[in-house]
């Protein structure tokens, strides 16, 4: 075990960073060129203690660990604790190595207010792994709307052209669902009096009272997600993102929906989750379908890739929801395998846009010609996309699907659909990027990967294929803490709650004045 | 009758260091001339620091002093405490303004310690009359303020405004106090109090819904809150920073206190409609902000909001949403303060600007101001990290506690929707194309209030135990 607060210093170490950044001084380029370099070197370094972590995490174990608790907010008995289970451990994981990989694949395309950039990448950083960390609701929700405020920015001020519409959008929508979830987290430590989560888990509230909280709940983490059909802000918010922007959003922040019903929903209210479970996968289905066909008619890369993402994200309900092993197993290996592939495709984008600078299908063709490296890179993704066995997206549609057939035959049938859909329109991108005939001079003159692109394309390849050749390696450290959650969930279904119906009586009276 | 004697003035030290203070300076004022503003508004802060320690010194008995006309509590002391550190950072914006907007009229300084003198009277009073006339202290020096740059036409106009519905307001509150003292025999806090605990009167019911008006306007709640665009608009700018900061957290006082201990036997009475003031504010501040263009005026509807989300804090009607209500105030202070710092140094070709595309490009000009401005902003939206978040955490849970679902429903939503505004300030600074400079250097003072309010906004997350732990005990007195 270590005995230091590793979690608290994975957290904030990115801050630290932040405030050398503020300290250079110098000319336009050095500042930028020093900032660079310290946000690489400091999230770099976060990401070598985070595989640390990994290293010294108790597999075998399903409880939280490496847990710190201070005091923080004594006047409302809040405090500030942290720790992760197996859900967690590897969400952490990938907000560390997909930071230092943006800030890479930023290294040249990010040429204006550099040092900005990499401060809202940095307090990104802190935001994204507190969210994962946190074991007390208010803290979850101080980290988990916190994020709102640098890719506000980062969309806001390095974005494309309709980058204003997008940043309010993503901002608007997302807070809209967030605050109900607030209200929740208040109604919740009313009922149960404190806000530590795992004292949230042991204590449901009534059956009642868990409907409304699930759907406050809900409304947050399904737009993160986003589901079906408040979806409309990732495809503008990716559109507009500068890559690397895409990267997290798609690569960390959506995961946060995913987690939190994990975290939150399906332990917490277990009554409900079982009521709402079939609408919800009925959602999913309709998404993983629409948003598949919505995606083959797309002729802008990144849209494309971001329907998809909503598609990807509907395996992850449909198995979460169906509260069988497989099911959230796969969920969670699915948010994972999405998290690195999509991050990966939009790296490939970027890669072309910073060279072409457009983002249109029909302006490329022919890339296999002058690129056969990014051709071959880029091959090896889509097919990860599409869930080609051997490939981490395999693993996860896999497992989710199975989960799926146990909860309910027919959705999972028309779920199936969405793979097939999903080899279509991945497939035609593919076609229509790299093979075929070059349409313009410019694509036609286009150079090969450069030394950088590769330094940050290639290790998310070789996890892609790590993780679909042996995903024991997750999916050991991941199954105590499924096994437990389900196990809470079940217990949760059975559970006879005398005390509950006492604090049910008051709602109902709505009674005011003390 | 309780016999006079001269340790019971000892409570009302401050107020009474702060009126001869006040007049020593008026005569000073008077005989050295205009070039003195600067010095008298040093003086006055000194003057302002002095009662503050004085106060500090003063122990908050709760004893009530002058024939029950006067109290001094821990609920008093924090209130007042808010006060003076409000005046004395309106003090600390104002001078450089004074000479840029040539408003350099050494009445200035006086005027905001006089009203100064009449909030402080005003969160003491435990009587109708010792109210009245801290009320109308205030509210006498306040019309002159925003009339103050009387050769302009909008400064002339916003004072007209205010005096004539401060007027009517003052009109209807003296005759909800008469109707409560025909029909309780008295103008005593406490005498009413138990009068109405023993039966309640018609009569006393209608006298308090007149009362309740005249604070609303005075906070500006909706439906009274029809002036305060106007005024925050045509005010010079340093006065409506004045206005924004310091007579609400007074009047907001006087209403708790008001509904707390003379008129909580109605409680059920009032409840409804302190429920609908706060609903209509809430709705109105986000909504009709949307629409603004002027910064002053989109500040004003912003404040109207967040009367409605502190007012959250009386309808739930007990210590906590009180101490909510009063952690909820001073983070707004705090907020306010340095956007008014920042909306202060808005001035291109000797005059203030007050659009919000002025601000256009601010983040490439004068990038520390555009940051300072950015974090208010998202901590006025209760984005967390930032302390503006807390406030609001504070004030729907106690909503939530008490049972309030609707109107914490309502408080989230329309918090979604004031966001867009002050996004839309974000927004402008940093994503538009640059507009020219501002001009003119920031001075120690103004640049201190807005560092100590940044850091403060950042910074309060770390530990906001103290500020709550305070907050809860200075309740607790009311109890």
């Amino acid at each position: 075990m270590i005995d230091f607060p590793i979690l608290s210093l994975l957290t904030f170490l990115p801050l630290v960073g932040v405030f050398f950044i503020l300290i250079i001084r110098g000319d336009e380029d050095i500042v930028a060129r020093n900032a660079r370099r310290v946000a690489l070197y400091m999230s770099g370094f976060v990401f070598l203690l985070s595989i640390y972590m990994l290293v010294q995490f108790d597999p075998a174990s399903a409880d939280f660990q490496f847990t710190e608790t201070r005091e923080w907010f004594a006047a409302f008995n809040i405090n500030y604790r942290m720790g992760i289970d197996g859900i967690s451990l590897f969400f952490v994981l990938l907000a560390t190595f997909l930071t230092p990989i943006c800030i890479l694949a930023s290294w040249k395309s990010i040429k204006t207010r550099v040092k900005e950039y990499m401060i809202t990448f940095l307090i990104l950083e802190t935001f994204m792994i507190g969210t994962f960390c946190a074991l007390d609701t208010v803290l979850f929700y101080v980290f988990f709307e916190g994020v709102l405020i640098p890719m506000f920015i980062i969309i806001g001020v390095w974005g494309g052209a309709r980058k204003i519409y997008s940043a309010f959008k993503l901002f608007l929508y997302t807070l809209l669902g967030s605050v109900l979830m607030l209200v929740a987290l208040l109604a919740l430590y009313v009922q149960v009096g404190t806000t530590d989560i795992s004292m949230l888990i042991e204590n449901p509230v009534v059956r009642d009272v868990q409907m409304w909280l699930f759907l406050a709940f809900f409304a947050s983490f399904a737009v993160k997600m986003p589901m079906w059909p408040v979806h409309t802000w990732l495809p503008d918010a990716h559109v507009e993102a500068p890559t690397a922007g895409s990267v997290i959003l798609a690569g960390v922040l959506l995961k946060m929906g995913g987690y939190g019903f994990l975290r939150f929903s399906m332990p917490m209210f277990p009554e409900a989750t079982e009521y709402f479970a079939p609408m919800i996968m009925w959602l999913s289905v309709i998404a993983i379908i629409y948003t598949s066909l919505v995606a083959l008619v797309q002729e802008d890369m990144k849209k494309l890739i971001a329907y998809s993402s909503v598609a990807h994200m509907g395996f992850v309900t449909l198995g979460i929801f169906s509260a069988t092993t497989q099911g959230v197993e796969g969920g969670i290996f699915q948010m994972l395998s999405h998290g690195i592939i999509s991050a990966a495709l939009f790296l490939c984008v970027g890669v072309v846009y910073d060279r072409l600078h457009t983002r249109e299908i029909s302006r490329y063709g022919g890339l296999v010609n002058n690129m056969p490296k990014y051709a071959t890179v880029f091959m090896l993704l889509m097919l990860a996309s599409v869930g080609l066995p051997g490939t981490s997206g395999f693993v996860g549609e896999f497992l989710t699907l199975m989960g799926a057939f146990q909860a309910n035959t027919t959705i999972a049938v028309f779920a199936t659909t969405g793979v097939v859909l999903g080899a279509a329109y991945m497939l035609v991108l593919y076609r229509r990027v790299v093979f075929g005939e070059s349409k313009n001079k410019d694509a036609a003159a286009m150079k090969d990967l450069t030394k950088l692109e590769y330094s940050y394309l290639v290790p998310l390849v070789l996890i892609v294929l790590w993780l679909g050749i042996a995903p024991s390696y997750v999916m050991d450290r991941v199954s105590p803490s499924v096994e437990k959650l389900l196990g809470q969930y079940e217990a949760g279904l059975t559970v006879n709650d005398n005390i509950g119906q006492n604090i049910a009586q008051n709602i109902n009276e709505g009674t005011i004045n003390e | 009758m309780s016999e006079f004697n001269l340790s019971s003035l000892s409570v009302m030290m401050p107020e009474i260091f702060l009126a001869i203070a006040a007049m020593v300076l008026l005569v000073a004022g008077v005989l050295r001339g205009n070039q003195s503003t600067r010095f008298i508004c040093n003086a006055a802060m000194v003057a302002l620091v002095v009662a503050l320690l004085i106060m500090l010194g003063c122990e908050p008995s709760g004893d009530i002093v002058l024939n029950g006309m006067f109290t001094h509590d821990p609920f008093t002391f924090f209130m007042k405490f808010l006060i003076i550190i409000g005046l004395i950072v309106t003090l600390a914006l104002s001078v450089q303004s004074l000479y840029q907007d040539a408003i350099i009229k050494f009445e200035y300084p006086i005027l905001v310690l006089f009203a100064g003198i009449g909030m402080l009277i005003m969160v003491s009073a435990n009587d109708m009359m010792s109210l009245y006339v801290g009320l109308e202290l205030q509210s006498l020096s306040l019309y002159v303020l925003a009339s103050i740059r009387r050769t302009h036409l909008r400064s002339a106009e916003s004072g007209m405004k205010y005096f004539i519905l401060g007027a009517i307001s003052s009109g209807m509150l003296l005759f909800g106090i008469s109707l409560v003292y025909g029909f309780t025999g008295s103008t005593n806090f406490d005498v009413i109090a138990s009068t109405l605990a023993g039966e309640v009167s018609l009569g006393g019911v209608i006298g308090f819904v007149f009362i309740l008006a005249a604070l609303a306007f005075k906070i500006s709640a909706v439906p009274f809150h029809m002036w305060t665009p106007d005024v925050y608009e045509g005010a010079p700018t340093p006065v409506t920073a004045f206005f924004a900061l310091v007579p609400k957290i007074a009047a907001m006082a006087l209403i708790i206190r008001l509904l707390f201990i003379p008129f909580f036997a109605i409680s059920e009475q009032w409840f409804q409609m302190v429920w609908f003031l706060s609903f209509a504010s809430m709705a109105v501040g986000a909504f009709a902000g949307l629409r603004q263009h002027n910064i002053k005026r989109l500040l004003a509807y912003s404040s109207i909001g967040n009367i409605g989300y502190a007012l959250i804090g009386i309808v739930a009607g007990n210590e906590m949403g009180l101490s909510a209500i009063l952690v909820y105030l001073t983070l707004y202070m705090v907020m306010t303060a340095g956007v008014f710092g920042i909306v202060l140094c808005m001035r291109r070709d000797g005059a203030a600007v007050e659009s919000i595309s002025d601000l256009a490009g601010l983040s490439r000009n004068s990038p520390w101001l555009a940051y300072a401005l950015a974090l208010l902003m998202f901590s006025m939206s209760g984005i967390p990290p930032l302390a503006g978040f807390f406030g609001k955490f504070m004030v729907f849970q106690a909503a939530v506690h008490s049972g309030l679902y609707i109107l914490a429903v309502v408080g989230v939503l329309t918090s979604v929707v004031a966001a867009y505004y002050y996004l839309r300030i974000i927004k402008t600074m940093f994503f538009d194309e640059p507009a020219d400079k501002f001009e003119g250097n920031i001075e120690f003072g103004r640049k201190l209030v807005i560092t100590l309010s940044v850091a403060f906004i950042v910074l309060f997350i770390l530990n906001p135990s103290p500020l709550v732990e305070m907050a809860q005990s200075a309740v607790h007195s009311l109890f």
